[in-house]
């Protein structure tokens, strides 16, 4: 049931409806009957997965919480006999005791989305391996990869990690846990909200406030908009151009880098905003996943907010526990002593880096394009590490050049063209061809003359109404993103009636007369909840 | 606080209904009308108009073999049988189907006349087809039911429900026949279900030229079921099913021996009539080099007119078709159509 489906819409309405109607202590219970039914629509199959997911990782929670409680109450009974040492040692032997159920519930379901997802890629990559060696190979099994695995996989081990650390507490009620790993509007493609934020709100009892409904009404308009109008449409030039990889060079992938930036903005922030707009209808507040990306002067603030729940969570669970383990600290210690303290500091934050960067790439996809996607993304952000003593000496010498809003915009640019030719390897999923395109806008000038010539449109396949509709549709996307850095500029419109009334009727016309669906188009899913 | 509700509910109930004002009106106009592009929209339309002010005692169902080669009111003229063709652009056995049970909803004739062509055909072929044959046809069971037998994998129930949905980009190819028919009435482009062409282009025979020989030459299961259905369902209204094949045998559309056989067999083994006119054209009078407009594939109206003669002996002396004229009620009506008939008939002749 794609978010853009009549299906959908008729499903979300309904859903309020009885939202709202039924007893308020009942209302999580509508949303989780309503959740189920969303992932069922997509295949029974897929059921079995997360639900192996949501009981696994819930007995799991409750075994740290178990444990937990029995250890809490022994040194209760216990505090005023034992030494501070002993204490020590009692708490550094009670986390050993909890460990098992921690690892036990990751390892088990990242083996689940290891196998569902990676096998092929794996076992491909093994098979390439043999030819070189002239043996046949294994079969490549095709493997069902049950929707929004990556997501609810993330949501539950960050659960149970959480509960690890002490950071939430474990949901006794089965039921109740399960709705907070698949609550329909973002099991599919995030955000990806923590329990102590999310849960709690599920069981308040909500009233069908204007503002809620206002706020969250619009954003879903708003989201749909840059679906429809924005993202599709402009999908249909990208599609043209990386179909013809050899003919549509030069000039072309330029288009290609600024085009699959408008797809994949209006794509992904569309989705989150029909998600995070569907949520505040119901009364609930889902953490925010951007933050104005492509106005960010460099590869680490973009990062810090693009897709920031995801970031937050390799940042938080990978990084973070990676760069503080021992291992690390002993390669650390180790490189100090043999090679010297500038390499000692660095080795182990590039390599925790690294490490994550790559994972954060294969979580995107099981392919080679994504894994050096991330590798890219790491690499930028430590080259830019290092040359930053240069741009301090930089910034030193023209110290009025820092606050200048042109050269803000300089570095906003260049990030956005950073972010968005890496970006590129997505549109091909082929690493070679990627870089080939891409160095062909350095040596293939000849395609600029097809600016001149009119073939341009042709050659993209759109039409030039679709292209003043991207180019609008950006601008007006633009505007209220540049508006909305001091306050959501959706919540200044939904504050006033007449303002609310006239967008939701404008945005509808728009979305319905002038989006790409339907046929004659081809409007694809949204990426992330097709690709994860 | 109750001026504010005020507020807020005074602006959303005007933008509410501005909004669907809007939108109706960009439904009306966005619609196809068809009537100078695609004509053959109109024809499943036109039948209710007909059906309110006459019923008929024979009805002709199928593609466009039917829409092209009997004409109504000829049968009318020379036989006195009050008829239509139920006949649409590549109209598909299912179609054919629910168009039949559409018009059982509204009259029961006597004889059911079904043109076999389209049994070749087992899937949906095209979405533009199915939109032809079932945006004009009147909302039902029937039409919902026959919008699921049709549809696509790329269509969707909603935009036949809305079908704005489906035309919200043709703004872009909108001609002033749009406007003009979004809000007033359409002309009627068929006489009574036949679709009149006078254009003259003769079939030219090309040395060597062949049907291509097929794989398999079964008769799609799909079709031959929707073709058992229609004949339950006129057996339990009493009607008489007619099967026949028009006398047209392109090298494109061409009537393959094999199927022919098949559908004797089917006819033999349920006492139904088949007529396969294709080695009768001779008799018929049929000659391509003048009764077609498209190079042998449909015949034009001098093709039609002696086609329908040809059929309408045969309702008459084999199957009972009853002679009507002397109702006078309802020979004002087909003469009205009679006339209308002529006069473009000789407007196209003397343009």
């Amino acid at each position: 049931m794609s978010f853009t489906s009549a299906a959908f819409i008729l499903f979300a309405v309904l859903t309020l409806l009885i939202y709202y109607t039924v007893p308020k202590r009942g209302q999580w219970i509508v949303l989780l009957i309503s959740s189920f039914l969303f992932y069922l629509s997509a295949g029974g199959w897929y059921l079995p997965f997360i639900l192996v997911t949501i009981l696994s990782t819930w007995l799991c929670a409750l075994g740290i919480r178990r444990r937990d409680r029995l250890d809490e109450d022994y040194l209760a009974a216990h505090k005023a006999d034992m030494t501070k040492e002993e204490r020590k040692a009692f708490k550094n032997n009670a986390k050993k005791k909890k460990r098992p159920y921690l690892v036990g519930g990751l390892v088990f379901n990242f083996a689940i989305l290891g196998v569902l997802k990676y096998t092929g890629f794996v076992l491909s990559g093994v098979n390439d391996l043999l030819a070189i060696f002239g043996s046949k190979g294994v079969t490549v099994p095709s493997l069902i990869l049950p929707l929004g695995i990556s997501y609810y996989i993330f949501r539950s081990t960050a659960y149970l990690i959480d509960v690890y650390w002490g950071k939430t507490e474990a949901e006794g009620n089965i039921a109740k846990y399960a709705l907070f790993i698949s609550f329909f509007p973002a099991v599919l493609q995030g955000p990806i909200s923590r329990h102590k934020d999310l849960a709690p709100q599920f069981f308040t009892p909500h009233n069908a406030e204007w503002s809620n409904l206002s706020e969250g009404g619009l954003r879903v308009l708003w989201g749909f908009f840059k679906k429809v109008v924005i993202a599709d449409t402009a999908m249909i030039a990208v599609k043209a151009i990386v179909a013809s990889p050899d003919t549509m060079t030069g000039m072309y992938v330029l288009l290609l880098i600024i085009l699959y930036s408008a797809v994949i903005y209006g794509d992904f922030t569309g989705g989150i905003d029909v998600t995070i707009g569907l949520a505040r209808m119901m009364g609930l507040r889902l953490a925010e996943n951007f933050d104005h990306p492509f106005a960010s002067r460099s590869t680490q603030e973009y990062w810090n907010r693009w897709h920031i729940t995801m970031g937050s969570y390799f940042t938080d669970y990978v990084f973070n526990p990676l760069s503080i383990s021992a291992p690390m600290k002993k390669l650390s210690k180790w490189s100090k002593d043999k090679l010297g303290r500038g390499v000692g500091m660095r080795l182990p934050v590039y390599l925790a880096t690294l490490i994550t960067w790559f994972l954060t790439g294969l979580w995107h996809g099981a392919s080679w394009n994504f894994i050096v996607w991330g590798l890219l993304n790491g690499a930028v952000i430590l080259i830019s590490r290092e040359l930053s003593p240069l741009y301090a000496k930089f910034h030193k010498k023209f110290p009025s050049l820092k606050d200048r809003a042109a050269y803000g915009g300089f570095c906003a640019v260049r990030t956005f063209f950073l972010m968005g030719t890496i970006r590129i390897l997505d549109c091909y999923r082929d690493v070679p061809v990627t870089f080939m395109a891409f160095g062909s806008v350095f040596y293939d000038f000849a395609s600029w003359g097809d600016l001149a010539g009119g073939k341009l449109l042709q050659s993209l396949g759109l039409e030039l109404w679709q292209c003043i509709a991207i180019a609008l549709g950006t601008l007006v996307v633009f505007l209220v993103s540049h508006r909305s850095k001091t306050r959501p500029v959706l919540t200044e419109i939904s504050e006033r009636p007449w303002l609310f009334a006239c967008s939701c009727a404008v945005l509808i016309l728009v979305i319905l007369i002038f989006g790409c669906y339907g046929i004659g188009f081809d409007a694809g899913d949204f990426i992330y909840q097709t690709q994860f | 606080m109750k001026r504010t509700y005020i507020i807020r509910a005074w602006a959303l109930s005007v933008a509410l209904l501005l909004t669907v004002a809007i939108l109706i009106c960009a439904t009306l106009i966005l619609q196809p009308k068809y009537v100078s592009a695609s004509p053959e929209g109109s024809l499943t339309e036109e039948y209710y108009a007909s059906v309110k002010e006459t019923n008929h005692d024979v009805l002709f169902i199928g593609d466009c073999e039917v829409y092209e080669s009997f004409v109504p009111a000829i049968l009318w003229q020379e036989y006195g049988i009050s008829s239509y063709v139920r006949g649409g652009a590549q109209q598909l056995v299912w179609h054919s189907y629910y168009m039949l049970e559409d018009a059982l909803r509204y009259e029961t004739p006597k004889t059911v006349v079904f043109n076999v062509l389209a049994l070749k055909y087992g899937e949906p072929q095209k979405e533009a087809y199915n939109r032809l044959a079932l945006d004009g046809m009147a909302w039902s069971k029937t039409k919902l039911d026959a919008i699921h037998a049709s549809k696509t994998d790329e269509e969707s129930l909603a935009s036949y429900i809305w079908p704005l949905l489906r035309y919200h980009s043709r703004w872009k190819e909108l001609t002033s026949e749009d406007f003009r028919y979004a809000f007033a009435d359409k002309p009627t482009v068929s006489h009574s279900g036949y679709l009149m062409q006078t254009d003259i282009v003769p079939y030219e025979y090309q040395e060597g030229q062949k049907p291509r020989p097929l794989a398999d030459y079964t008769l799609p299961q799909t079709a031959m079921d929707y073709l058992d259905r229609m004949r339950s369902l006129c057996e339990e209204k009493g009607i008489e099913l007619i099967l026949i094949k028009a006398p047209t045998d392109s090298i494109f559309y061409h009537w393959y021996d094999e199927w022919d056989e098949q559908i004797t067999a089917y006819a033999e083994k349920h006492r139904l009539s088949y007529y396969n006119f294709i080695p009768l054209a001779d008799e018929i009078g049929i000659d391509m080099t003048t009764d077609t407009y498209d190079a042998g594939v449909h015949l034009n109206v001098y093709g039609a007119e002696k086609m329908t003669r040809y059929f309408g002996k045969i309702l008459t002396e084999n199957h009972s078709a009853p002679d009507r004229r002397g109702d006078t009620a309802l020979a004002a009506v087909w003469d009205a159509r009679l006339a209308a008939y002529e006069a473009e008939k000789t407007a196209a002749a003397h343009p």
